[in-house]
């Protein structure tokens, strides 16, 4: 196809796409920038996208708050447990699910489907967990998201379509199914694995929700919970910012938030590519 | 005679299909022993909150228990139809919802449509790297930023505005609530969204544009004689699902960007239930609140699922 390139059309496409490009870049630009500007500039109210009078007073601060690292350290374990938790679950269900003579398969899976429409709600679940004696404990955080229908109908297309012969080889070898799934079909299953424990990852370390209804223990609190009371509700106990430290709020605040997205943006190549394939799959099957 | 003769023969079968069940039960017990951890998340967190409901048409007493507490009937559900902000309340959840499908739907469609017809491939590949990035900030780093770009002193946008001579609190004024809400949900997911439509326009063949372009069609006549009618499917199935979704609006994002300043508009059901339940104990009100929230979304999907059944034959069950 021959076609003229540099039409009208093409010129307010361009447009609108960088113009996209950098609304939602430039705001990355300006946290950067202000967490690493000195204190003057801050409150001189200059800075945009780029730093000026280059300073990391801010991180320092950030990093020798015990309320910020205790909250990170809480994340780090949040998620590392939450992840390892919902695809011990996840594996195991959507693998027995996906073959037809598991034992209630049938039933199990419509439970599952309806959970997709139709659930208790915040209160009920909240006492669920009440009930169950999980308040204010980790367990809390990483069970009753642990599953999600979603997920486990991905896996379950995915192991549905796994070569039967395998599997089979396997059980000729003395292999129960138990042993087929672990000594064979996880290790070939990686792609799929990556790709759910992202997703479990990432919502994880955002996770805010849980943690709000669910901890009153300000010890057990994750970076997202310090963060909306540390930005939102401007509440900075345990974070004096007096005039002799001369590191200006704002920086502190912006600091806050790209440490507590550094680590997203540390595996974004892989987010993107395995992410990707999740929704394809999903979307496919869903 | 015969009848009497006839039972234990036609009983044989029934204790044979038993054992052969039960045969089939053991050989298969470690895909059971499998499936175990499901079963019990999927009774402990999903159907067990969903037996939890039944509080909703109780006065529910922590200490009674749900066997001993007191059965209300729909009490509690008049006393929400009752209440000075229900109407207020329900107008919120439900333009909010409404005015979040009408942005945040075709906006993914539209970026889609304008990314396929980019020939450039690097440049395509920057501005979806770009516009997926906000889709892994968590609700409470978007809000955050939201409230530290407009803060009436220093903001980044509050600035920008001052250049045309614009000041104004918008944090703090309920019309604006609305704008915020939509606009930071567009920003964060518009680019995500493309995924599937892009996905989708690259399964459209690529012989079409060549007869049409054969034919002397121009580049719009393709877009919607072509491009648009080939993800149809695609469209109509993300906008049941959506629409199913629709009254779930985010509790994250409405609860973090609200203020007391702002619930005239900003009050929404989920954030009502939240105060209700959990700040302030009323369980059983909570609940109820919340079971006419999942209902009015039930209805929704089922509605919205027929309706594109019948008209397009496109359907999610």
């Amino acid at each position: 196809m021959v076609e003229k390139k540099y039409t009208l059309g093409w010129f307010i496409r361009s447009l609108v796409l960088w113009l996209v490009a950098a609304i939602m870049l430039l705001p990355l630009f300006h946290i950067v920038s202000v967490s690493l500007s000195s204190n003057v500039e801050v409150l001189k109210n200059t800075i945009t996208f780029w730093p000026k009078g280059f300073s990391l007073e801010a991180y320092k601060f950030i990093l020798g708050k015990p309320l910020i690292y205790n909250a990170y350290k809480n994340t780090i374990i949040y998620t590392v447990t939450g992840t390892l938790a919902a695809l011990f679950v996840l594996t195991t269900g959507a693998y027995a699910l996906s073959k037809k003579r598991c034992p209630f398969a049938k039933p199990v899976n419509f439970l599952i489907m309806i959970t997709m429409f139709f659930g208790g709600g915040m209160i009920p679940t909240y006492l669920a967990v009440k009930w169950l004696g999980l308040l204010d404990t980790l367990w809390a955080i990483i069970l009753p998201t642990a599953f999600s229908a979603w997920n486990c109908i991905i896996m379950r297309s995915f192991f549905a379509s796994y070569p039967a012969e395998i599997e089979e080889s396997g059980r000729l070898d003395g292999l129960n199914d138990i042993g087929v799934l672990w000594y064979l079909v996880l290790p070939t299953s990686t792609a799929v694995l990556a790709t759910i424990g992202l997703f479990c990852a990432v919502g994880m370390w955002n996770n805010f929700f849980g943690p709000l209804i669910y901890l009153s223990d300000e010890s057990k609190y994750p970076l997202q919970i310090v963060l909306r009371q540390l930005i939102l509700q401007s509440i900075s106990d345990g974070m004096e910012t007096g005039p002799s430290l001369n590191i200006a709020e704002n920086s502190i605040k912006y600091g806050t938030i790209l440490v507590s997205i550094i680590p997203i943006i540390a595996v974004y190549p892989w987010l993107q590519k395995y992410f990707v394939k999740g929704v394809m799959i999903g979307s496919i099957k869903g | 005679m015969s009848k009497a003769n006839n039972a234990p023969t036609e009983m044989l079968p029934v204790t044979q299909a038993k054992n052969r069940r039960w045969v089939e039960f053991k050989k298969n017990k470690y895909l059971f022993i499998l499936s175990i951890p499901t079963i019990l998340c999927l009774i402990l967190f999903y159907y067990l909150p969903m037996y939890g409901l039944v509080i909703a048409f109780q006065d529910y007493k922590p200490f009674l228990g749900i066997m001993g507490s007191k059965w209300v009937g729909f009490d509690q559900f008049s006393r929400f139809f009752n209440y000075a902000f229900f109407w207020r309340i329900l107008k919120n959840t439900l333009l909010l919802s409404v005015y979040n499908l009408l942005w945040g739907f075709p906006a993914p469609i539209i970026l889609a449509l304008l990314l396929n017809e980019v020939r450039n491939q690097k440049f395509k590949k920057f501005v979806q790297t770009v516009s997926y990035m906000p889709h892994f900030y968590s609700t409470v780093v978007v809000c955050g930023l939201v409230t530290m770009f407009l803060a009436p002193t220093g903001g980044l946008i509050t600035r920008a505005l001052s250049v045309f001579g614009i000041s104004h609190n918008f944090l703090a004024d309920a019309r604006w609530f609305r704008t915020l809400y939509i606009a930071s949900s567009l920003w964060q997911s518009t680019g995500w969204g493309t995924i599937i439509y892009l996905a989708a326009l690259t399964n459209v063949d690529p012989q079409l544009y060549e007869a049409a372009y054969v034919d002397g069609a121009s580049r719009w006549r393709c877009l919607w004689s072509i491009t648009i009618p080939s993800i149809a499917p695609t469209i109509i199935t993300l906008l049941i699902m959506n629409i199913g979704s629709m009254i779930n609006v985010g509790f994250e994002r409405a609860f973090l960007l609200q203020t007391p300043a702002t619930y005239e508009t900003s009050e929404i059901i989920a954030t009502y239930v939240y105060k209700a339940g959990i700040v302030n104990n009323s369980f059983s009100y909570g609940s109820a609140v919340g079971l006419f929230n999942s209902v009015i979304s039930l209805i929704l999907i089922i509605t919205a699922n027929k309706i594109s059944a019948k008209v397009s034959e496109t359907s999610l069950w």
